[in-house]
């Protein structure tokens, strides 16, 4: 299969015609160069994809890891080298299908959302290079493969975002994203070190007995990359960034802020769970701990939120950390005894990227119809915009767990994982999932219905999106509705073999009458024109309201440690010791030496006669000083 | 003729055609054929010598030569080259061509300019051509002096108060160095000033060694930015013509690693071995320090020299840390490190002598006003903080990789905190970024400046496509190097 | 028969006086006669010895005629500076020389 590379190398390719040759060409026909490119590179995945899993599987039962390119790039010494490839196994390939079809429908969606933009071919470019690097990650051969790419998509990100770089926010907003994640990146970055030094290898697979050897330190490496995970895929406390990356065109958060570079957290532990499995399973469970408690926070916020991108950005955020404590409350590599989370989380990430790249595609619609990111700016667009209204109803519908979209069969098998782990677990993430559900139908109530905006609407009558952005809209809600019946556990399951996926009856019972009772409740406070009971609850809890509203403050403390701690304490009073002390010593030297030639250079004077007087008295002494010695 | 003395040889006859040359005109078509012709050569060497190590040649230098120029002293002018110098030349040459274009709008006393620019490469180039202790030592001090005149005369700002400290303190550095060589050289028996020679002999007792160790590793780290001995870089840089603060931040500094390496290291190990803990320390807080305060700053040159600090105290710091994987990372961040500074300062020159100023509080927007400009400033910006598929992330990641290979705990924690460097680079590299390049320009005369020259870009191009070649395919540059590394440091740990 | 004791006074005494000339003169012309009377002295010692202590020989002779004539090249030069100085600073007061002083 080694016609796989060009699924890296064309994104590539096109990344250095747009990025050099793009600002001399048409912004339609670079945008359809780009697209183009994508479209062959998302039929070359599909065609991967078909081929990887029509190649049946191997003696044992699983399908076997392809490894068909793989080049030393950069020796390090010792045993260790970077190498670059590409290695296919069922993750992998099910990723490069995710982000093609994502990108692909980014792309396309774009030639209608970035139409008449400034820099629209450096838009394409980035594009190109984002979905290259992004391909990169999830097929890399080895940990240090995965560390470059994920640099790589972490570039892209802080350029996407930037697009807009007229636009303070986004400028702020991209400086943070970079360097929050580059912050989380130094932890996976030692982890790595350490993964290196005591696995003697970058690769996934290292020998038994040297892991075995290495004790604790190969849990404390598989921790440290997870901070690394948890700052891509925007965990608590390293969340802060993702609501702010909202700066960028919607398009871009749909694509890297959605569906798929924020799952790549997931997907490095996905991609290191043998190894959690076997060596670190306590570390494991932290993860599910930190997973959870993020879905909880982000949930709880996104109830308050009124910027819409705002909303979802969170609902990432908590529809991230399902996929995180899914993966964190397996026990064993069997899916049939405790390794059931694996599929799961794998499951929703694939459900999850669909239907969440639909509801930001449509709240792009929706942004390009009103011109605006606020909730007071909508309200009864069902009118306007039919097409719109009636996909973003199926992902909401999706992300809330109602049979049969594709969300309630991803989720389900999340809940019952968790059951099975504990039911303190099982219940919490139930009950996230209703909390789900109800901000998710709030914010469609908010957009849909309720009290239109009438001034803004008379000033300017909303409309449908044009053909480039509905197409996707429509290609992604007919995903969503079908994906829940792919029978996922046949591809992926957390030991290879195939699993039948079967519904844990009880469970769905108990998380369909939530997400019911969720939506229902949602209707009742916002489905009418006014919303007396959310007003008063909001008055009633000023502080909680408040407090959530501003994130619980958790900005204003990164904003604290950055400005008045390291900016303040560190960097200023350092700079100032170097060009105070450090330096004044340094000139201190200088002055001294001159201080010095400045006492004796009354002796030049530079008159002759005066040198000629102590020449002449110098040689007398002597003389006398000779003849009385003698 | 040897092909290494035609490296000194080409800026001397350089400066023979510019003494003679009438014109502008003339100056110009001089410094490009010669530049040019340098470049020609570096490749033509690092071809031979590829193909000569593909060819299975051990020796450790290559390309020898040496005739006796002062007998009773046993110095030699000897020449010769392994995989660190031929890197070295290959990065000097392309500063040596980009610098010349960095400084074709120059127009004052041109001719004296370029002469004295030239004498500053013979020295660069002499000092990476030669294993003789004393030539070295005279090449050194010839690319010293130049940098007086150049900043004094063609400088801006405070430039007679930067020359006057930029140069005393490297002469400090120097007299240091000077009693260091001949403590070697007479520790050693008196009987050769030659490199490999003395090296071989390795019989300069440790009571010895541990006092001219940390002379010649001070001697050389001034010039590498050796915490605290670096306050003469954000001075020196900011007042510096845009070319010489290229050469300077691009190769000049890299003597000094250079020279900690080969000298300090190769020649007095035991005591390097037994010494080395306080200059890590030293370098872990140049790392640190470097980036820390370039985060403050306010004049974009102030921070890439700040920067360079950082990013030269992570070549000493690998130089330290004496395995054949730092050591190499060490020679990657050099040549990565000079290119990117060398972009850098080249951009900030071209900025400069658009805007007028260098205060990043009165810069804004220029992306709109000079996108080819901007669009360098980003990609060298990237590379400095270590994007991949830029020079940058090899060498670091080399770097840390090596240092983590020491399993103790000391050198645990010092890799630990000098990686932390990264996160501060990303800080101030795009603070800065964010503030001059994006945003609205709010100052109506920024408006109608001008992008970049065809020169401009041409030097520009030239130094990202060198940033984007070594980030992109590393494995032959790192393995040229690899080998000659591994024979330095078994010397050393033998 | 006058004995060399005699003539060596009188060069003493001319070196002397033009020692006190030199250091105590102000003005560079002075100066320069001052210069030039110790030289005659030490010319007129050569003369002396070579007379008195080594009859047969002849190199105090032409040393002295060499130093006379060196002598009147160095005034012929430092009378061109001096004039130089005096045009420039209408003045040749040695004080007043300081503009090459550190």
């Amino acid at each position: 299969m080694e016609y796989t590379i060009l699924i890296l190398l064309l994104p590539f390719v096109s990344f250095l015609v747009l990025g050099l040759a793009g600002m001399k060409m048409r912004p339609v026909a670079a945008g359809l160069f780009g697209t183009a490119v994508l479209a062959a590179v998302a039929l070359l995945s599909y065609y991967t994809a078909f081929e990887y899993f029509s190649a049946g599987r191997d003696a044992a039962g699983a399908f076997p890891t392809l490894i068909p390119w793989n080049t030393v790039w950069l020796p390090i010494g010792g045993e260790l080298h970077i190498d670059l490839g590409i290695l296919l196994d069922p993750i992998s390939v099910m990723m490069l299908v995710v982000i093609s079809t994502v990108s692909l429908m980014v792309h396309i969606y774009s030639l209608g959302y970035m139409k008449g933009e400034r820099g629209f071919q450096r838009y394409y470019a980035f594009l190109s290079l984002f979905t290259m690097s992004m391909m990169g990650l999830v097929v890399a051969t080895n940990i240090f493969q995965m560390y470059l790419f994920w640099e790589l998509v972490g570039v892209s990100s802080y350029l996407l975002i930037g697009f807009y770089y007229t636009k303070r926010e986004a400028v702020a907003a991209s400086k943070k994203a970079f360097i929050v994640t580059r912050f989380a990146d130094l932890g996976f970055l030692i982890g790595i070190l350490v993964y290196g030094y005591y696995a003697g290898t970058f690769s996934f697979t290292p020998a038994a007995q040297t892991l075995a050897a290495a004790g604790a330190m190969i849990p404390l490496a598989l921790g440290l990359m997870f901070v690394g995970g948890a700052g891509k895929s925007a965990m608590f406390p390293l969340h802060i960034w993702l609501p702010d990356a909202m700066e960028g065109p919607t398009p871009v958060s749909a694509l890297i802020h959605a569906a798929t570079m924020v799952v790549a957290g997931v997907y490095l532990v996905a991609r290191m769970f043998p190894l959690f499995i076997g060596y670190a399973p306590e570390v494991l469970h932290w993860t599910a701990y930190v997973g959870a408690f993020t879905a909880l926070y982000a949930a709880v916020v996104a109830c308050v939120q009124s910027d819409i991108k705002r909303v979802l950005a969170f609902s990432t955020i908590s529809q991230i950390g399902f996929m995180i404590v899914a993966l964190g409350v397996c026990t064993s590599a069997d899916p049939h005894a405790g390794g059931l989370g694996y599929m799961a989380s794998m499951f929703h990430l694939f459900t999850h990227a669909m239907f969440k790249a639909l509801l930001f595609l449509g709240a792009g619609c929706i942004i390009h119809a009103v011109h605006s990111n606020e909730m007071s700016a909508m309200g009864g667009l069902r009118r306007y915009m039919p097409l719109t209204h009636a996909t973003f109803l199926v992902a909401c519908l999706a992300i809330a767990g109602i049979w049969p979209l594709s969300g309630f069969f991803s989720k389900d098998e999340i809940l019952t994982a968790c059951f099975a782990f504990s039911p303190v677990m099982g219940w919490v993430m139930t009950a996230i999932a209703g909390l789900t559900a109800f901000y998710m139908f709030r914010l469609y109530y908010g957009i849909f219905w309720g009290a239109e905006n009438r001034e803004l609407h008379a000033a300017h009558t909303p409309h449908e999106a044009p053909l480039t952005m509905t197409l996707p809209l429509v290609f992604l809600a007919a995903v969503t509705c079908v994906a829940g019946f792919i029978p996922f556990g046949k591809f992926v399951s957390a030991d290879g073999a195939a699993y039948a996926i079967h519904i844990d009856t009880g469970v769905a019972a108990v998380s369909l009458c939530v997400a019911a009772a969720a939506i229902a409740l949602a209707t009742w406070m916002y489905a009418r024109d006014r919303q007396p009971v959310a007003d008063k609850l909001a008055a009633r809890f000023s502080g909680l309201h408040r407090a959530a509203y501003h994130r619980f403050y958790i900005d204003e403390v990164y904003q604290f440690i950055t400005h008045r701690v390291i900016f303040a304490c560190i960097s200023t009073p350092l700079a100032w010791f170097d060009r105070h002390v450090v330096d004044g010593f340094m000139d201190l030297l200088a002055r001294g030496a001159n201080g010095a030639a400045y006492l004796i250079r009354d002796m030049q004077s530079g008159s002759v006669q005066r040198y000629c007087i102590w020449f002449l008295g110098g040689a007398l002494g002597l003389t006398i000083l000779i003849l009385l010695i003698c | 003729m040897n092909i290494l003395s035609l490296f000194p040889a080409v800026p001397l006859v350089m400066m023979l055609g510019l003494w003679l040359s009438k014109s502008t005109r003339q100056i110009h078509a001089v410094m490009v054929a010669g530049s040019s012709l340098l470049v020609a050569l570096a490749v033509v060497l690092v071809v031979q010598y590829l193909g000569l190590r593909g060819a299975g040649e051990t020796a450790p230098m290559l390309f020898t030569a040496s005739h006796v120029w002062y007998a009773p002293l046993n110095i030699h002018y000897a020449v010769g080259v392994d995989g660190i110098s031929v890197a070295m030349l290959l990065l000097s040459a392309v500063i040596v061509f980009t610098g010349t274009f960095a400084s074709w709008q120059m127009t004052t006393d041109i001719k004296a300019y370029f002469l004295w620019f030239c004498l500053l490469s013979v020295g660069v180039f002499g000092f990476f051509v030669s294993v003789d202790l004393f030539t070295m030592f005279m090449f050194y001090e010839v690319a010293l002096i130049p940098m007086y005149l150049l900043i004094g005369v063609w400088g801006s700002g405070r430039k007679e108060y930067a020359a006057m400290k930029l140069t005393l303190m490297l002469m400090g550095g120097s007299a240091l160095l000077l009693i260091g060589i001949l403590g070697i050289y007479f520790g050693a028996g008196a009987t050769t000033m030659n490199i490999q020679e003395i090296a071989a002999l390795h019989n300069i007792p440790l009571s010895l060694q541990r006092i001219w160790f940390p002379l010649v590793f001070v001697g050389f780290g001034v010039l590498g930015a050796l915490f605290p001995f670096h306050t003469w870089s954000p001075d020196g840089h900011a007042s510096a013509p845009t070319a010489v603060s290229m050469l300077h931040a691009g190769v000049l500094m890299k003597l000094g690693g250079y020279g900690c390496f080969r000298i300090a290291m190769y020649l007095l190990p035991d005591a390097a071995q037994e010494l080395s803990w306080i200059f890590i320390v030293l370098t872990t807080v140049s790392v640190v320090y470097g980036a820390f305060a370039a985060c403050v700053q306010t004049d974009l040159k102030y921070i890439n020299a700040y920067s360079s600090v950082s990013h030269c105290g992570l070549v000493l710091f690998a130089v330290l840390m004496m395995n054949t994987a730092a050591g190499t990372g060490a020679v990657l961040q050099m040549l990565s490190h000079g290119l990117m500074t060398a972009l850098f300062f080249a951009l900030i020159g071209m900025i400069y002598g658009r805007t007028h100023t260098r205060d990043i509080r009165q810069l804004g927007g220029l992306m709109k006003v000079m996108p080819f400009l901007a669009v360098g400033y980003v990609i060298a910006g990237l590379a400095n903080l270590g994007l991949p598929g830029l020079s940058g992330f090899v060498a670091e990641m080399t770097i840390f990789n090596g240092a983590f290979m020491h399993p103790d705990t000391f050198h645990r924690v010092v890799t630990v905190i000098a990686c932390t460097s990264i996160v501060i680079t990303a800080v101030y590299i795009l603070r800065v970024v964010g503030k001059i390049l994006y945003g609205t320009c709010d100052n109506p005369e920024h408006l109608k400046l001008s992008d970049a020259t065809w020169d401009e870009r041409l030097s520009v191009i030239c130094l990202v496509a060198a940033i984007a070649g070594m980030g992109l395919a590393p494995l032959w540059v790192s393995d040229m190097i690899r080998g000659s590394v591994s024979e330095i440091i078994a010397h050393i740990l033998s | 028969m006058i004995k060399m004791e005699y003539y060596l006074v009188v060069s003493t005494i001319l070196m002397f006086v033009g020692i006190y000339g030199f250091v105590t003169r102000r003005n560079l012309l002075a100066m320069l006669i001052s210069v030039e009377l110790i030289l005659n002295s030490v010319d007129i010692n050569f003369v002396v010895f070579n007379r008195f202590l080594f009859p047969g020989q002849l190199e105090g002779f032409f040393f002295t005629l060499f130093a006379i004539g060196i002598s009147a090249a160095e005034t012929a030069v430092a009378i061109a500076i001096i004039i130089n100085i005096y045009r420039n600073i209408r003045n040749i007061d040695a004080k007043s020389l300081r503009e090459m002083k550190w």
